[in-house]
């Protein structure tokens, strides 16, 4: 093992948060979460409904303040200048700056409904890196074309599907040329028909390498494309690893309901009358390959 | 496929209407009604209609339509509309400071009903009985400071002139304006999607570019209709410009006529149809704002080229 080397850009990871805290009005939140991610990789974030997922995620970029803890993207302390030991805020125009690297993709999609899907993706480059306008349109037709949407140029959000949108919104993302992508739960206000086409465009982006931070249920994306796998729960990391021994042989009973619940949540378990609603789980694990106990015989990934 | 009628499937609908019974009966009592207001119009000769046209076109009323309608109305809504925007923002701004002028600006002209506070600005110039000047605020002091005699002042212009003209009608009825537009464009900022911002702010927009290219632009949608409500209020209201007094104003103009010819009822039909006129003008402009800020919004979209385009090549 080489040593370390602290306090360089070299030897950090592309992500290093220590101990992140936030709480909404008393309400503790973030109870010191610890991450690292390497460049190049790819981190799942599961949890339970209100672990704070979000709330994470948004703190990479931001979007929230945090109470306690610090996150560093790419060697930059987010929001704050450290002058000897000293924490100074950093002004909007700083924080502007940070933001600029990093790729953010929402669960509503978030386009700009009164902008064509290429004036969406334009719109950064041009209003924030001052590029011209032929080449921003140059690349936003090339970013297009590789989420498969080159036909739908001047088609207004409105205009496209979910999938479609979900695609231009992370097309959208790119255009910036962010060293990371940050993806809160990007499949999950879409029809089911429409997941496959807005998982592939995110697969490809792993494949080439982009770091990548993803929020989602969908575990088989999860097991197949994550390098990392972290669960997230009551604000603190329960279990983290490697996604095959993590979700397929989870060690903490939290982790464990947990999947057990995903689980069940296919086969639209919450509309099963509670008494029969043990048997229906029992069933799912025999279709599925996710045991309900530590380890399963027949599990030969 | 076949479109002749078999005998055991039912075929096309030849059914009866509905019988209205009750509209047959409304046109009629409407029909009496309008013949009798076109037999009053037409008949009556208080009308005076050759008076009612030649009235209308005289120069004087003319050239108050002019000024003190059309030029007093555009002038006063550009101030109140960027005003009102500009309050807008401020009013939800984080600063204190900002939001707190930007309540009490409201407070202030919303709070005084237009013919006092037109009245009142035309007497403004009593503050300024030597002129208003125009340069480097307590200039005398700071000279006084600098051991120096003279003044920092690049022009006086006559105050009284000023406020009882045409600047002190777009400043009264531009800042009263605002103070309702700021309400306006406040409930449409916040009709915006929060989620909006942020994508925006997540791109590494600053907050200025945010509002201006992302927020405001969709507010339009709900700014304009109360807008163009406004701007036709606001066609009404510069009648009330002599109060400044500005004599350059249509109503003031037809009605010295009528006074001066003995022919008022006339003169205050010809006020009636220029401000008719005006409005329905406004009405057509405001269809088309908003069509525009309609853009991207369900059915509403303009069937622009590049629209068109992407239509057909979608397929949609
Ligand atoms: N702006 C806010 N103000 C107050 N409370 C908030 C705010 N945002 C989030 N919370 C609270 O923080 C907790 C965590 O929310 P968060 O959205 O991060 O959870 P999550 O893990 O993303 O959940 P989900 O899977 O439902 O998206 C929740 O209890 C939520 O109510
Ligand atoms: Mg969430």
């Amino acid at each position: 093992m080489s040593a370390p080397t602290p306090d360089t850009n070299a030897g950090m990871p592309l992500v290093h948060a220590v101990n992140v805290m936030k709480a909404f009005d008393g309400n503790q939140v973030l109870k010191g979460i610890d991450l690292d991610v390497r460049k190049g990789q790819v981190i799942c974030l599961l949890g339970p409904s209100g672990s704070g997922k979000t709330t994470f995620l948004r703190c990479i970029n931001q979007l929230e303040t945090i109470d306690g803890g610090r996150i560093w993207v790419d060697g930059d302390l987010m929001g704050y200048e450290d002058r000897g030991g000293t924490l100074h805020e950093l002004n909007n125009r700083a924080i502007a700056a940070q933001r600029r690297d990093i790729g953010m993709v929402f669960q509503k999609f978030n386009l700009f409904p009164h902008k064509t899907a290429l004036e969406n993706i334009m719109e950064a480059p041009i209003q924030v890196k001052g590029e011209n306008k032929a080449e921003a349109r140059e690349r936003a037709l090339t970013l297009l074309d590789r989420v498969g949407l080159q036909d739908k140029p001047s088609a207004y959000p409105a205009q496209l599907s979910g999938g479609q949108q979900q695609r231009v919104a992370i097309a959208r993302a790119l255009a910036m040329q962010p060293k990371l992508m940050l993806f809160d739960e990007p499949t999950s206000a879409l029809d089911p028909e429409l997941v496959g086409e807005v998982l592939a465009v995110m697969r490809e982006l792993a494949n080439e390498g982009m770091t990548m931070i993803v929020v989602t249920h969908e575990m088989s994306f999860a097991r197949e494309v994550a390098d990392e796998v972290v669960f997230m729960d009551g604000g603190v990391v329960v279990e983290q690893g490697d996604p095959k021994s993590v979700i397929n042989n989870p060690q903490h009973a939290r982790t464990k309901s947990f999947l057990r619940r995903m689980q069940s949540e296919h086969h639209a378990v919450e509309h099963v009358p509670e008494s029969l609603r043990d048997a229906v789980i029992a069933e799912t694990h025999h279709l599925h390959d996710i045991p309900a106990s530590n380890s399963d015989p027949d599990e030969t990934e | 496929m076949s479109l002749t009628p078999s005998t055991d499937r039912p075929g096309l609908i030849e059914a009866r209407p509905v019988r209205h019974p009750g509209r047959w009966v409304a046109i009629a009592v409407i029909a009496v009604l309008t013949a009798m207001l076109a037999n009053l119009i037409f008949t009556n000769g208080a009308f005076n209609w050759p008076f009612v046209f030649q009235a209308m076109v005289q120069s004087p009323v003319l050239h108050g339509l002019y000024i003190g309608t059309l030029l007093t109305t555009a002038l006063s809504m550009i101030v109140g509309v960027s005003g009102g925007v500009l309050m807008a923002v401020m009013r939800l701004s984080p600063n204190p400071v900002l939001s707190g002028v930007a309540w009490t600006f409201t407070w202030f002209f919303r709070g005084i009903p237009r013919l006092v506070l037109l009245t009142t600005m035309g007497a403004l110039g009593v503050l300024f009985k030597k002129g208003l000047d125009l340069g480097i605020p307590f200039d005398w002091k700071i000279m006084e400071l600098l051991g120096m005699d003279g003044t920092l002042r690049f022009a006086s212009l006559n105050a009284n002139e000023l406020f009882a003209g045409l600047f002190g009608a777009v400043l009264g009825l531009g800042l009263s304006e605002a103070a309702y537009m700021a309400e306006i464009a406040r409930a449409g900022i916040l009709s915006v999607d929060k989620g909006q911002a942020e994508a925006a702010q997540a791109l590494g927009m600053n907050s200025g570019k945010t509002m201006l290219r992302i927020v405001l632009p969709q507010a339009m949608r709900v700014i304009v209709p109360p807008t163009g409500n406004e701007a036709i209020a606001m066609v009404k209201d510069t009648s009330l410009l002599i109060a400044l007094p500005l004599i350059d104003e249509l109503f003031f103009q037809l009605s010295s006529i009528g006074s001066r010819t003995y022919k008022v009822f006339p003169s205050f039909v010809a006020a009636t149809i220029w401000y008719l006129l005006v409005t329905s003008v406004l009405m057509v402009g405001q269809f088309y704002l908003e069509r525009h800020f309609g853009r991207g919004f369900g059915q509403k979209a303009p069937k622009n080229k590049r629209f068109a385009r992407s239509a057909g090549m979608g397929g949609a």
